[in-house]
């Protein structure tokens, strides 16, 4: 929309008509803005420099090769107080993909299972629904978290009164205890059975769906991977004999020893962030049934299609465009709130990076950015892939 | 000639009308679900009974001491005693008048913008995001006309709750709005700040946020400013929020059809002239419910300010709970807290649904 030369007047070059062409006015726009922006970091870079010279804060990341000297209740790396703090934030940041992973898992299962009993045609099994979906998204998650840490699990008995299960679970106030397998040599065996068994359900899948495609016929492709992905490893396991023996916790003075434990501070968060998410989760699975018009149902009921064939072929394909997208930022979401750990002390990112380690060494701006930086880094990684599936899956219309 | 006369329609079947028919369609249709319903019943009947029990039956309601909770129910008595801390924080007695009026004047204007009948709603809704926010703050601040000033750390509980969200939500609309323009902009590097902006609030966990505001804040200013508590937990909301709100509006601003920009255009306006008559009003109205379903996240979220040290009404409840004098009476304090914030969330999302159902004219 340049100012063409034919419309110029008189006077060749006005200042007015600069000023009113809409690319100018942009380009100073901007340009304004950058000035802003550097002159902004500019004052809050000099300041801080200011103000950490002046309290004597030493800068760098120097620090994550010092010796942390501080105990982490959870690790699943080799941790004790001798390691450095670079350590301690792959703890931390180990713990917050452990309890961000198993809860996706479980609020997924939570979720889908609610959002289709709220479409049940009982009664009772929809209100209950509607009551767990209405009660458990309007309640902070942080309540929910100190309820299940100070109210369901403090209270419970001390280790010799522990609840028990079998003799082999054991849930008493300092968490709950379970046997350890213990992988003896044959292992591998099994191990590599399980991989065999996976690339054969490929072969076999793309193999079925091939002959579907020039034949016509179909192939069972999912009872046998099922089929296979059990059997084979089992099969290894006996010829292998039995390379699992089990570490059961027991009784050993006022403590148990032996086998896992599982801290209460993070059965807590697990059960406070699977069952918020999955209220979440459920309201999303419900709009995404209801999404898919009736008119599909009915076409696939005209052209003979069983019930299962109907859910299989036409409906869970279609729900499940809808669906995933907002599954996905639950999911996100799910692992930006296990930050909460924090208040109940369970060791992850925040609380082991932003919270001890911060007040030991003081250095705010490095530890604050590379916190932000990790949960940036899985936020990007996430929408990037979900992007590259919104690509792949959009309508295809004519 | 005989004129044929119908017999009058029988009756429907008597077990398809009224209570046996309703459990018949919806409890008893067919063998599994009548099974379900009967485990579900005996399932949750006898835990559903001993809640109501606990909560209403055998709870003690009246006293001063924990001495008169000796019936085994629930003890109000202590959220009684406490009632004053959870809704004042620990704002001076004599001085609440100003918080209730702080309450009340809210409840006025939330009540006159809800109904649709109120004269001049957009002109008191313009009022209530402007210059009632700064009349409160005066109002709970003092300091002014004669006014006792009280520091914003003696505020608390219910009353600092409704503050950080509504400030939040507050600040966060114009700021919103202007990201979410610059996003929509054609200036590429207007439009790549904006999106960094957003994308960066959008991808971190308020927690990090609200550390961030409260340890990197005053290293980022000259030593002369001094930032309360309170007021950096604000600028993180802030910064948070307005990114949420962006996103919001975007939405609204993409609903909003290409020929009503064209007719701006047409119309010789400027930009912010087509913006600011034509393409706003127009998706701001639409995005109400989305702002209210934003503004119930972050009510819910304030109770994180509990982390940085603010005392707001989940924090003066865990206060409550290290008290000597009540211990032991964890659950009622959880209980009466998520039921504050389940009412407030509760009755926004209706109203949303009940705006967007309003809005959806469509077929």
């Amino acid at each position: 929309m340049a100012a063409s030369p034919s419309q110029k007047d008189n006077s060749a070059f006005s200042l007015r008509k600069v000023w009113f062409d809409p690319n100018v006015r942009a380009l100073v726009f901007q340009l304004l803005t950058v000035a802003a922006v550097v002159a902004f970091f500019y004052y809050i870079v000099s300041n801080a420099l200011f103000n950490l010279d002046k309290r004597g804060i030493t800068t760098g990341f120097a620090f994550l090769e010092q010796t942390a000297g501080f105990g982490i209740i959870q690790s699943l790396i080799d941790y004790d107080e001798s390691k450095s703090f670079g350590v301690a934030f792959l703890v931390g940041l180990f713990n917050t993909v452990l309890v961000s992973f198993i809860g996706i898992i479980l609020a997924t299962i939570i979720g889908f299972i609610m959002g289709v009993a709220r479409l049940s045609s009982n009664w009772l099994i929809s209100k209950l629904a509607t009551v767990y979906i209405e009660t458990f998204r309007n309640i902070p998650l942080l309540l929910q978290i100190f309820f299940w840490y100070i109210v369901v699990l403090t209270p419970l008995p001390g280790p010799r009164q522990s609840l028990s299960l079998f003799e082999m679970f054991f849930l008493n106030n300092r968490g709950l205890y379970v046997p350890k397998p213990v992988f003896e040599d044959g292992f591998g065996l099994v191990i590599a059975a399980f991989v065999a068994a996976i690339v054969i359900c490929i072969v076999v899948a793309r193999w079925a769906r091939n002959r579907q495609e020039t034949t016509g016929q179909q192939f069972h492709t999912v009872s046998f991977s099922a089929a296979t992905l059990v059997v084979l490893p089992l099969l290894a396991y006996f010829v292998a004999g039995s390379p699992v023996s089990w570490e059961m916790p027991a009784l050993k003075g006022f403590n148990f020893r032996g086998g896992v434990t599982v801290y209460p501070e993070f059965i807590a968060l697990l059960i406070a962030l699977s069952i918020y998410t999955g209220a979440f989760i459920a309201e999303i699975v419900r709009s995404g049934i209801l999404a898919v018009s009736k008119g599909q149902t009915e076409a696939s009921v005209s052209l003979g299609l069983s019930k299962t064939q109907m859910l299989k072929l036409v409906i869970i394909p279609q729900a499940m465009r809808v669906i995933i997208p907002p599954l996905t930022s639950q999911y996100l979401n799910l692992t930006k709130n296990s930050s909460l750990a924090t208040a109940i002390g369970y060791p992850d990112l925040v609380s082991v990076f932003m919270g001890t380690t911060l007040n030991i060494t003081g250095q705010a701006i490095e530890i604050v950015a590379i916190t932000m930086a990790v949960y940036l880094t899985i936020s990007i990684t996430t929408s990037v892939l979900m992007n590259i599936y919104n690509r792949k899956m959009a309508l295809v219309e004519r | 000639m005989s004129v044929h006369e119908f017999k009058p329609d029988l009756p429907p079947p008597s077990s398809s009308l009224g209570v046996v028919g309703w459990l018949k369609t919806n409890l008893f249709n067919g063998p599994v679900n009548s099974i379900a319903t009967l485990v579900l019943l005996y399932i949750l009947v006898p835990p559903l009974w001993s809640a109501f029990q606990w909560i209403f039956l055998n709870a003690d309601w009246v006293g001063d001491s924990r001495e008169m909770c000796t019936s085994g129910g629930a003890c109000w008595v202590f959220i009684n005693d406490r009632f004053g801390q959870f809704i004042y924080g620990y704002y001076p007695v004599e001085l609440r008048w100003r918080v209730d009026a702080f309450f009340i004047s809210l409840a006025v204007i939330i009540g006159l913008l809800v109904y649709e009948k109120t004269p001049q709603r957009a002109k008191l809704g313009i009022f209530s995001l402007t210059i009632y926010p700064i009349i409160v703050f005066f109002l709970l601040n003092g300091g002014v006309l004669g006014m006792e000033p009280v520091e914003t750390h003696r505020w608390g509980g219910l009353m600092l709750t409704l503050v950080i969200a509504i400030v939040g939500i507050v600040a966060a609309l114009p700021f919103g709005i202007v990201l979410a323009l610059g996003r929509r902009s054609e200036m590429p590097i207007i439009r790549s700040f904006c999106t960094i902006f957003i994308e960066f609030w959008r991808a971190v966990p308020l927690i990090t946020v609200l550390f961030m505001a409260s340890v990197m804040l005053p290293l980022f200013v000259s030593e002369e400013i001094e930032f309360n508590k309170l007021l950096r937990a604000m600028i993180g909301i802030i910064l948070f929020q307005s990114a949420y709100m962006a996103e919001v509006i975007r939405g609204g601003l993409q609903a909003i059809p290409k020929g009503q920009y064209e007719a701006g255009e047409a119309l010789g306006l400027s930009y912010w002239q087509s913006m600011g008559l034509i393409i706003l009003p127009q998706a701001l109205k639409i995005t109400i419910p989305s702002i209210v379903n934003t503004f119930i996240a972050l009510f819910k979220d304030t109770s994180l300010v509990l982390i940085i040290g603010l005392f707001d009404l989940l924090a003066v409840g865990q206060a409550a709970l290290a008290d000597p004098a009540w211990l032991g009476y964890s659950v009622e304090m959880y209980v009466f807290v998520a039921f504050v914030f389940w009412l407030f969330c509760f009755g926004m999302s209706r109203y949303s649904i009940y705006l967007e159902k309003k809005l959806h004219t469509g077929h």
